[in-house]
């Protein structure tokens, strides 16, 4: 374990240690992570089935499947990757994390193996995956192309990365800071840093430049009459999600 | 004694018509299933009638086909083709004001389909037994439930434990599973019974389900194959535990200027039953690891012959969602996905009790105002094909936001 070389801010580790015994309520601070999951989830499950050829009617349809999750938190994703049968290793910069997505997990019956690690240290291991999720990660790191390097190396040949994160303009200012972490008070003020938002061409561009092929790319909206996320073929203009391949 | 804990994915409490039907949906979905009736099995295969039969949406016959039960059960199901409205005062004849709803306006199909319980449960039996998936217990009662941060477990009565990740009431009005739940009732006594029967009578009925408004309570002629139809008469409670200590004969006599003579000559065809009618909502649908489905959740009147196909829209609903979040691997018990349900649900149903509960007082009534103002609204509905056509897709169940299985 090397926390300490990576590109990690330490404010912002800091400020989601701070959250962490939080994770599992889903009327608490992450209320918005637990509403958004479902259509996360429909996003990554049906990139996973159409890259590795999967029937998502089995039970278990991603047995087989080694899979990451950075930034996995109190392994909101972790879990239900691992009933659908992947074999999933969570790892998080935040060390209080580990522990909390430990213990839900074990109550859950699911075995999933969570480190206190950084996708750079990894990389410098050696560890390769079929599937890399990288969801709301890059907008917190320091340096997003060093970053996504590293991520690609983490991925086999033929591989898949799901990465999602913000778009920057006044939008997404007014949605995901102004809306989300001033008025509804969704997340705590700071969460954010507007300038580090990307935009979608900035992500492919720096996904391309790190070696991966940017293959595929939605946005997550949310309706504020029926409270509900959606997945959106044209609207990328706050959350959005890519799926990018390692060349084999 | 504690013998040996069984587990599956869902526990259903209640082996009535929903939970069962309920059963099948989530086999279908790749869920394992365990029902719990508290009936023995014997009276669940009684093949005989018992007078006791259900009018079913168009939307409720989709479900059931989708579900494999509906081919069991067509040749015995009566189309409904047409259906008449008629505000009436016993032996005084209907209004000229009358609504007169044909399933030729919708080209979706007959409205619904009269069909008798003893068909519709054994088809459900049989289909039960030929799901894997399914198991199905009877004369089985629930001596406790607990719930606990990722399961529940059901106690029975003999002290065999179960456990499931999700625990769902379709036990009625007077759910125990809501109760122990914590879930609390709002409601009241429409101070009404309602008698039902089937008849036989003389000429056939042509298809047409009749409805009559008259001020002890609502009047519902449903058609059954042959000439027999179904009978649901409602009546103060004094008026109808009266009727209800009656001779045939007598009941007959009662019946018969209520129910006019354009089907000739009639008879009694089954067994005579009462309910005694009110309302009784859940205050949630929903609790950790728990979920209430038909009259658990909403008890309604059944004016308008809604109570079973509500019930069997919730089955849909939660079935869909249970479904989805099963295939991106979400807990299927968690609160998150439950309230999903409720979400969709629970707004549809608490208007439709609303709606039937506000008919009920409208038509339940001889204030001569009233009646004036009911008999307008219904001649304009009647004038005006657009409202006409937004009855009868709502009669076949087809308005709204449809589950998929309904669709």
């Amino acid at each position: 374990m090397h926390p300490e070389t990576n590109t990690v801010d330490p404010a912002e580790i800091a400020k989601f240690e701070a959250m962490a015994a939080e994770w599992w309520d889903p009327h608490g601070k992450f209320k918005p992570l637990h509403m958004m999951n479902p259509v996360r989830l429909d996003y990554i499950c049906r990139q996973i089935a159409e890259e590795f050829d999967r029937d998502l009617i089995q039970p278990q349809p991603f047995t087989g499947l080694r899979l990451l999750d950075i930034g996995c938190g109190g392994g909101l994703l972790c879990e239900p990757m691992a009933r659908l049968g992947a074999t999933v290793i969570g790892v998080d910069a935040a060390a209080r994390n580990i522990p909390v997505a430990e213990t839900h997990a074990a109550q859950s019956g699911l075995d999933i193996d969570y480190r206190h690690d950084t996708a750079e240290a990894m990389a410098a291991a050696g560890e390769q995956f079929d599937v890399v999720l990288n969801m709301e990660v890059v907008e917190h790191v320091a340096d997003p192309l060093a970053y996504l390097t590293a991520c690609k190396s983490l991925l086999r040949p033929g591989g898949l990365m799901v990465c999602s994160t913000i778009n920057r303009n006044p939008k997404s200012f007014a949605m995901a800071i102004v809306g989300a972490e001033w008025v509804m008070r969704w997340l705590p003020k700071g969460t954010h840093e507007w300038s580090k938002f990307i935009t979608p061409d900035e992500l492919f561009d720096l996904l391309s430049r790190a070696g991966l092929t940017p293959v595929d790319r939605k946005g997550f909206v949310f309706n504020p009459v029926s409270w509900q996320w959606s997945i959106s073929p044209r609207d990328l203009s706050v959350n959005y999600v890519t799926a990018s391949t390692r060349p084999a | 004694m504690r013998l040996m804990t069984r587990t599956q994915d869902i526990l259903i409490v209640g082996g009535g018509l929903n939970g069962p039907t309920l059963a099948l949906a989530l086999a279908r979905a790749g869920l394992t299933v365990t029902v719990i009736d508290a009936q023995p099995a014997a009276p669940r295969l009684a093949e005989d009638f018992d007078g006791r039969a259900y009018a079913l949406a168009l939307a409720s016959q989709r479900l059931l086909d989708r579900l494999g039960v509906w081919a069991g059960i067509a040749d015995n199901a009566q189309p409904m083709l047409e259906i008449k409205v008629t505000d009436g005062r016993a032996g005084q004849g209907p209004s000229p004001f009358f609504m007169h709803f044909d399933h030729a306006e919708i080209e979706e199909g007959p409205m619904g389909y009269m069909v008798e319980d003893r068909f519709l449960r054994r088809a459900l039996m049989d289909a039960m037994e030929a799901a894997p998936g399914v198991t199905l217990r009877h004369g089985a009662r629930v001596a406790a439930q607990e719930v606990t941060e990722t399961g529940v477990t059901v106690t029975l009565g003999d002290g065999e434990v179960l456990s499931a990740r999700l625990l769902i009431g379709c036990d009625g009005r007077q759910s125990g599973t809501a109760a122990r739940a914590g879930i609390r009732r709002t409601g009241w006594d429409y101070g009404q019974t309602a008698l039902v029967c089937a008849i036989a009578h003389e000429k056939p009925h042509g298809g047409v389900a009749h409805q009559f408004f008259m001020p002890p309570g609502p009047l519902a002629i449903l058609p059954l194959p042959g000439n027999r139809s179904s009978i649901v008469w409602s009546e103060t409670h004094a008026n109808a535990s009266a009727i209800m200590g009656l001779e045939e004969a007598g009941y007959l006599a009662a019946l018969r200027p209520r129910f006019g003579d354009f089907l000739g000559g009639i008879s009694l065809a089954g067994t005579r039953f009462t309910y005694p009618l009110g309302l009784s909502l859940a205050q949630s649908f929903v609790a950790p690891r728990t979920a209430l489905v038909g009259d658990a959740a909403h008890g309604m009147h059944p004016i308008a012959g809604q109570g079973l196909n509500a019930g069997l829209r919730d089955v849909a609903a939660l079935a869909q969602v249970l479904e989805e979040a099963r295939q991106r691997g979400e807990d299927i018990g968690s609160i998150l996905v439950l309230e999903r349900y409720q979400q969709w649900r629970r707004f549809d149903t608490a208007t439709l009790a609303l709606a039937t509960d506000t008919f009920n007082r409208l038509f339940s009534n001889d204030n001569p105002l009233l009646r004036m103002a009911r008999d307008i609204g219904l001649g304009a509905v009647n004038a005006l094909p657009g409202l006409r056509r937004g009855f009868i897709r709502e009669a076949a169940g087809l308005t709204g936001d449809l589950p998929a299985l309904m669709r």
